[in-house]
Parts: structure tokens; C-alpha cells; sequence
């Protein structure tokens, strides 16, 4: 491990050391554009409550980039194909409706064992440095080149783009599916685009963080930001900040310190959503202690 | 009505047009529908939904466009309208049945339409919640103009607002005003089961099944 820089608490000392190396600055860049795109798919993906999908997309990133691995090719091929692929089999086995949710988690479990295992499989007939494995489960922000940043941009815009343009009909669609379906919205072919959106966020976050810690970009921000407010378009944007804010402080921390950067980032996003939970216990016990005589 | 399910003979006409095209000038109420806790999204905004979600594209905050502020005057109008003002702005999920109910139908009559289409609409509400939807689905139907056409299986809650009866049982129909159709033996015949129709002291009707005698029960349980 290098020497670690030292922080001076001179936010204009800091901000140059901590751009100095360019693999910092790309580092900043690629997490700047996933947490953008990790906290508004997100939002929607705790909405839909269809968090044990993503879980399941995010397992897929790692057979995908096993498989790139071992056959050669690069690696955001591997996160981005299998996490397409994986988004388009839950479209597949996940039915309309309500009442197929509670048999689609079973489905989608089946799907997550059987990723698992061929990313297993891949791990062990590569055979190479295990060093990989870590890196595939567990991220490698800072070994990320300007091309990465590039790509990584292209397909954050193209999936915010889409996501503005069905974001209205997806939140009726979500939050309300069978009026959403009587006054014509196309909630099952939402659904798809929705699921290949997560795939392509899971899949850009996946390789920054790796596959297991995917969701503390991906799930906390959006379930923090939905415990603070009930409106859709400041929690939204709430989210999108606070994925923005726990990455940078992140980022940041684990260059002034010892410990891996998929530690901070999660730890910051888990210390958030805790404080917010405590925070809303305290204030609705505050409320619901209403006057005496006051109809319920 | 809508035309989500196909029709599987004859022809249907929905205010002179296929099923399906006028569905913009229905508001639809499906079954009872619960939202849970964990829902956060206000009242508002479920009422706004009902308004424009199913448009594309994201809208322009209100302080920039007009048909924003538009939008959420008539939102605030319907809230008003079904007496949810006082809690529109917490989470649906936190609302009381009777209270989501009224923000339901306020969603389902924010785009003005002609025909409200209300399913089983006082289902698993309490008594007194009952009758306060039943006369704001009466005061709506008067106060806006919109033909209301619901489902119900218990009547009795409704009986004293309705204008036209249509009953379907065992694949037969009888249709008429509710006196004329609504008396014991018309009943009975249609449902193959005793109902009664009593009147009250002040002139209302109430639908009631009169017990089954005690009938023998086959066990349908293998035994061992």
C-alpha cells in the first residue's frame, strides 16, 4: 500500500491533494456520475419495492464480469451484459400485477442462486489472481481509466434521459398500477424499461463498488430520502444528493485513511439512514401523542 | 368499460364510442385498494396522478409554468371537494380506509369526467365511514354532473341514493327503479335464497337474508 496522504483540514490543500492523481480525479468523476444515476433509479426501485431485483441484477454483475474475465474481454461488457440479460429474464419470469409479485421473488431467487454459482464457476476456471475475485465482489474505484468515465457518462445520461421521459407514468404505474393501467398507461412494458434501467445502474455501480455493495448506492440513499420526504420530486433529488454526498465523502475519507473505499461508502449510507430512522421514531412520538378527545 | 378485457361476444358502445377510446372520460375506482404504511407518497399526489400521470415526460415546477399551477389548483379543488383537505399532504400510506377512500375518489373525478365507475367503493370501510362515502358519492354525482355506476354486494348503505338498480346473479339479470325491483320475492327468485325487504319507520328500505335452516354438512375431509 502507498503512503498515505496526510489531511491538512485546509479544504484548499485538500481538494489539491486529493485531485492530484488523476486516477483520483476519474475516481471522483465515474462516482459523481453513478451516484446520479444510482440514487434516481433507485428512488424508484424502493418505490417499486422491487429491491430484491436489483439485489438480484447486482448479483448477476458478477458472473457477467467473471465471464468477461476469463473469455477476455473487457470487463464493462461482462457487468453491462450480464446486468441487460439478468434485467430481462426478471421481466420475463416477474408476471403483472400484485398477486404475481409474491411468487416472482421465489422465481427471482432461483435466478440469483444460479448467477451465483456460474460466477463461481467462472472464478475457478480462470484460475488467475484471486486478487480479481476481490475486486469483482468488492469494487476497484480507484483503478478507473478516462475511457470508463467516458462510457460511464454516455450511459448515465441516456438512462436519466429515459427516465425523465417515462418517469410521470412510471411513478403512476408504481405507485398505483391498475387505475395507471385503466386511464392507458403501459404498465407492463414500463415495467421492462424499468427493470433494464436498474440493470444498466446496477451494472455502471457494480463497477465502481462492486457487486455486493452495489445497494449502499443504490438502496440506502433512496429509502433515506423516501423516510425524510413523501413528495416524488424533492425525494427524488434528496436522494440523488445524498448518493452524491456519501461518494464524495467517501471517496474522500478513504484517501486520507487505511480502510477500502466500499467500507466508507457504505458505513456513511448506513450511518445516514439509522439517524434519519431514529430521528423520524423520535419526531411521530412526539406526534402521536394528540389531545385528549381528538377523533382519531 | 375500459376496454382492458376483450369482449367475448356482441358489441359494447361506452358514450357512443369503443370501448377503451372513452376511457378518458370515465373515472375509475377499482376495488378496494389498500396502501400500506411503507407507501410514501402524499394524498396530493396520488390525486395528481390521477390528474396527469399517464403523461410522458417530467413536468415544469409550478413556479415556471401555468399549467402546473393550474393542475394543482384543481387538485386542491378535489381534495376540497371530498372533505380531505386536513390530511392530503401526509403520506396515503398513514391515512385511515374511509380517508384514502375519499382521496381515491377525488383522484378518480379530477379529470372531470362522465361517468364515475366506482367497484365495490364501501368495501371494508366501517359502518359510519360507509354512509359518509355513500352521500359524498351522492353530493358529487349532484353537484358535478357525473353519472356515478357502482358495484356493490351489500346495498343497503346505498339504497337510499340510487336511481336505477341493475342486479346479476346466477347468470340472469333484472334491472329497474330501486322500488320496483328491490322487494322480497323478485329477490328471492333471482338469488334462489329468502331475502326480505323490510321498510323502516322512516320510509327506507333494507335488504336482509333470512337464515338458512340448519343443513346437514358433508365432511370433505378424507379421514386417516
Amino acid at each position: 500500500m502507498a503512503e498515505l496522504a496526510a489531511l491538512s483540514w485546509n479544504p484548499v490543500s485538500d481538494y489539491e491533494q486529493l485531485t492530484e492523481f488523476p486516477f483520483m480525479v476519474n475516481a471522483l468523476q465515474a462516482g459523481t456520475i453513478v451516484a446520479v444515476m444510482a440514487g434516481a433509479i433507485g428512488w424508484f426501485m424502493v418505490l417499486r419495492r422491487q429491491t430484491f431485483a436489483g439485489h438480484t441484477l447486482s448479483l448477476i454483475a458478477f458472473p457477467g464480469a467473471a465471464g468477461a474475465t476469463l473469455a477476455g474481454l473487457p470487463l464493462a461488457l461482462g457487468y453491462f451484459g450480464a446486468c441487460g440479460l439478468g434485467a430481462l429474464v426478471l421481466a420475463a419470469v416477474s408476471g403483472p400485477g400484485r398477486a404475481a409479485r409474491s411468487g416472482e421473488s421465489a422465481a427471482i431467487g432461483t435466478v440469483q442462486a444460479f448467477g451465483l454459482g456460474l460466477g463461481f464457476l467462472f472464478v475457478n476456471l480462470y484460475s488467475g489472481q484471486l486478487a480479481s475475485l476481490e475486486s469483482l465482489l468488492f469494487g476497484t474505484f480507484l483503478g478507473i481509466t478516462t475511457g470508463q468515465v467516458a462510457t460511464l457518462l454516455s450511459i448515465g445520461l441516456v438512462a436519466l434521459l429515459v427516465l425523465a421521459a417515462i418517469g410521470r407514468p412510471l411513478l403512476f404505474a408504481s405507485v398505483d398500477a391498475e387505475v395507471a393501467r385503466a386511464a392507458g398507461v403501459p404498465t407492463r412494458a414500463l415495467g421492462v424499461v424499468f427493470l433494464l434501467l436498474l440493470g444498466l445502474a446496477v451494472a455502471a455501480t457494480a463497477e465502481i463498488t462492486g457487486a455486493l455493495l452495489v445497494f449502499a448506492l443504490l438502496v440506502t440513499p433512496a429509502a433515506t430520502a423516501q423516510q425524510i420526504t413523501a413528495r416524488p420530486g424533492p425525494g427524488l433529488v434528496l436522494s440523488v444528493a445524498l448518493a452524491l454526498a456519501v461518494t464524495w465523502v467517501g471517496l474522500t475519507i478513504a484517501y486520507f485513511s487505511p480502510y477500502p473505499v466500499g467500507f466508507w461508502v457504505t458505513s456513511l449510507s448506513f450511518g445516514l439512514f439509522v439517524a434519519v430512522r431514529l430521528c423520524r421514531a423520535a419526531l411521530s412520538r412526539r406526534l402521536i401523542a394528540p389531545p385528549v378527545g381528538e377523533p382519531v | 368499460m375500459l376496454g382492458l378485457l376483450p369482449l367475448s361476444a356482441g358489441r359494447a358502445a361506452v358514450l357512443g364510442e369503443k370501448p377503451g377510446a372513452a376511457r378518458s372520460r370515465i373515472g375509475y375506482l377499482p376495488q378496494r385498494r389498500s396502501f400500506d404504511s411503507g407507501t410514501r407518497i402524499r394524498g396530493l399526489d396520488m390525486v395528481r396522478l390521477g390528474l396527469d400521470g399517464a403523461r410522458w415526460g417530467l413536468p415544469l415546477p409550478g413556479a415556471l409554468s401555468r399549467s402546473d399551477r393550474l393542475a394543482r389548483e384543481r387538485v386542491e379543488e378535489m381534495v376540497e371537494l371530498v372533505g380531505a383537505t386536513g390530511y392530503a399532504s401526509r403520506p396515503i400510506g398513514s391515512l385511515s380506509g374511509g380517508e384514502q377512500q375519499r382521496l381515491l375518489i377525488a383522484q378518480a373525478l379530477v379529470r372531470e369526467p362522465e361517468i364515475l365507475l366506482l367497484d365495490e367503493p364501501l368495501d371494508s370501510l366501517d359502518l359510519s365511514n360507509q354512509g359518509a362515502i355513500a352521500s359524498l358519492v351522492q353530493r358529487i354525482c349532484e353537484s358535478q354532473g357525473v353519472t356515478v355506476l357502482l358495484v356493490a354486494h351489500d346495498v343497503n348503505p346505498i339504497l337510499g341514493y340510487l336511481d336505477r338498480v341493475v342486479y346479476f346473479a346466477a347468470g340472469r339479470g333484472v334491472q329497474g327503479a330501486p322500488r320496483e325491483v328491490i322487494d322480497g320475492p323478485t329477490l328471492s327468485r333471482l338469488y334462489g335464497a329468502p331475502i326480505e325487504v323490510l321498510e323502516t319507520s322512516d320510509g327506507r328500505l333494507v335488504v336482509v337474508g333470512t337464515p338458512e335452516p340448519p343443513a346437514h354438512h358433508h365432511d370433505r375431509h378424507d379421514h386417516g
